[in-house]
């Protein structure tokens, strides 16, 4: 039974990391029509950073500053959000296509560097050991897991306000018309690079913050994390629940988490041993097939994104009620 | 102060070896409705393009009032009172109607992010104030009833209305409008002339693009006509009726 509660908890707070990740992605793609096509580079930014700030001293290497977990995690999300910065400020003057080119070609670039730059990321081996959170005030594994969890929750609850507030806001309300059309929304005024800059920087902290989430959690990080695998993973998240939708995000990340968790479970218990090798690639293909099926049935996703109305619903029924009256 | 709400000296425009606009020097007088007319592939919308900055000319100027505005970017004329409306209707498809007027208005407070998170009391005041004038400018423009539709789905002549309505938000000085008329059923129509004439009343220039003789001969003042990139006339009205030259390059196929 404990084991599995304690899978339980496992399970929701990847989900919940991956919810976090899809919020940015939401805000690039589902609000502002940026095609970030390197998700996990902003992801990867987060985590190493994190873990070079957090992290213990190792010989050799630098970073392990030991910094405060929260500063850590702080200076993670701020340097996803710099990578941001410059890929923003180097591309989003050009044509749309460019950003989705170069951020693809970021994310290949960083794990390269992580490969290879022994003395900052551990190489092939990665960085190993973090001073989690809480760890050494519970030496109850269970109970450290859901105190984490509880942690990934209230990250999740954070962004999600801070989100939900800016994009229904005129800040959001302009990334929007940016995203349906950028020639009517500048000769209103508004300034697509300016607006797509912000975009492009909050949305990549947050999928920093995810990052540095994730490898508090693992307490360890390597170049097999930062495989265009993730930014698969999101898209399929955000298509699936609904771009546009933060709600639809978050449940996108959940339900296709829980989709990847149990057929990765089915694919090792049924399938032949011969096929043991290929699962990861026929778990591709499932979600795949799942996006495929999505955008073909219901391209708006499974909760749509909804048209802002004149007022607020409490006006509108107190409006509607004095009418019949 | 200039009497002119728009000047351009020599403007032209190459695309490539194509010479679209060649050489236009124009005054717009501040106050009228200014009408501009000439054949398919004129050079019309490119001039408008350049004026609105949406193109950088290849050569010449363009004011506004005494402010030169030559190849300064769209997003900045805005504010400075220039508005335009498009050809075929850009609508944002996605949003709501009343949305569509609400983004308008230049400097708002909640546009920036640290203005979005926590200035949220003065955010919902500004709010509040531009959800009243885009009603007011919904109703003044008949959409009122579609405040909350989605602006993709209401029929091309309400597109018309509604970038009207758009561009009436940010209180423009000169408004420059590319065939406000075109594929708009009578009634629509007729609700739009008088809308600008009452505009007009209130001192907003207008500029205006337009195949439909009828509505440029009885409503425009002067009337400027270009045909193959260049100006070939321009004149009152009545004189645009009656000028050999014009009848014969482009109203003769019209009228
Ligand atoms: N971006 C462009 N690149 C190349 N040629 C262009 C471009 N824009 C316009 N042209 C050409 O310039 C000429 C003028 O076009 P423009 O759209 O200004 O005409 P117009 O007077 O508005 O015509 P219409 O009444 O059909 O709207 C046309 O021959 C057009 O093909
Ligand atoms: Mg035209």
């Amino acid at each position: 039974m404990i084991g599995l509660v304690s899978y339980l908890t496992f399970f929701l707070t990847m989900a919940g990391i991956m919810a976090i990740i899809t919020l940015g992605l939401n805000l690039h793609w589902g609000y502002t029509g940026l095609f970030n096509g390197g998700v996990v580079a902003f992801f990867g930014a987060g985590a190493y950073g994190t873990m070079i700030l957090g992290g213990p001293s190792q010989p050799d290497q630098f970073g392990g500053f030991e910094l405060p977990y929260l500063v850590a995690l702080g200076g993670g999300v701020v340097i996803a959000g710099a990578l941001a910065w410059v890929v923003g400020l180097l591309t989003l003057r050009l044509r749309h296509d460019y950003l989705a080119i170069s951020t693809f070609g970021i994310a290949v670039a960083l794990e390269a560097v992580a490969r290879n730059a022994q003395w900052l990321t551990g190489g092939a081996r990665g960085l190993r050991g973090f001073p989690r959170p809480f760890e050494d005030q519970i030496d109850n594994n269970f109970l450290f897991g859901v105190v984490f969890l509880l942690i990934v929750l209230t990250v999740l609850g954070l962004i999600w306000l801070s989100i939900e507030r800016l994009v229904n806001s005129p800040f959001g309300r302009a990334l929007r018309a940016i995203r349906e059309d950028e020639v009517a929304a500048r000769a209103l005024g508004k300034n697509p690079v300016r607006l797509r800059l912000w975009s492009l920087v909050i949305g990549a902290a947050i999928m920093g913050a995810g990052g540095g989430l994730y490898v508090s959690y693992t307490a360890f990080v390597s170049p097999q994390d930062l495989l265009p695998i993730l930014t698969f993973q999101i898209w399929a998240m955000l298509i699936v629940g609904g771009a546009g939708n933060n709600r639809g995000a978050v449940l996108g990340a959940v339900l296709i988490w829980g989709v990847w968790t149990l057929s990765g479970f089915a694919l090792t218990r049924l399938a032949p041993a011969s096929m043991q090798i290929d699962a990861g690639s026929i778990q591709y293909i499932l979600i795949g097939t799942l996006i495929v099926c999505m955008l073909i049935w219901r391209p708006e996703g499974l909760l749509p994104e909804k048209i802002k109305k004149s007022q607020p619903m409490t006006a509108r029924k107190a409006a509607s009620n004095s009418t019949r009256e | 102060m200039t009497d002119s709400a728009l000047s351009l000296r020599g403007l032209t425009k190459d695309f490539g070896p194509f010479r679209a606009v060649d050489d236009v020097t124009l005054d717009i007088r501040r106050g009228s409705i200014t009408g501009l007319i000439g054949p398919n592939g004129a050079g019309k919308t490119t001039l408008f393009n350049m004026v609105a900055g949406s193109l950088k000319p290849s050569s010449g100027t363009v004011s506004l009032g005494d402010v030169d505005i030559t190849g300064r970017p769209p997003e900045t004329l805005f504010s400075l009172g220039l508005a335009r409306t498009f050809q075929i209707p850009r609508p944002f498809r996605r949003m709501s109607v009343v949305e569509n007027l609400m983004l308008a208005p230049p400097a708002q407070i909640g546009e920036t992010v640290p203005g979005a998170l926590f200035r949220r009391r003065n955010v919902a005041r500004q709010e509040h104030a531009l959800r009243d004038k885009a009603q007011g400018i919904l109703d003044f423009v008949t959409l009122s009833h579609l405040a909350d539709q989605p602006a993709g789905m209401i029929s091309g002549g309400q597109m018309k209305l509604l970038e009207l309505g758009r561009a009436l938000m940010g209180d423009p000085s000169v408004i420059l409008l590319d065939e406000p008329a075109a594929g708009v059923n009578p009634t629509l129509t007729n609700i739009l002339i008088e809308r600008i004439r009452e505009l007009n009343e209130g001192g907003v220039t207008f500029v205006v693009i337009e195949h439909d003789m009828d509505f440029v001969m009885r409503h425009c003042d002067p009337v400027i006509a270009m045909a193959a990139g260049r100006v070939m006339f321009q004149g009152t009205s009545e004189e645009a009726r009656t000028n050999p030259e014009l009848l014969d390059a482009y109203l003769g196929t019209a009228a």
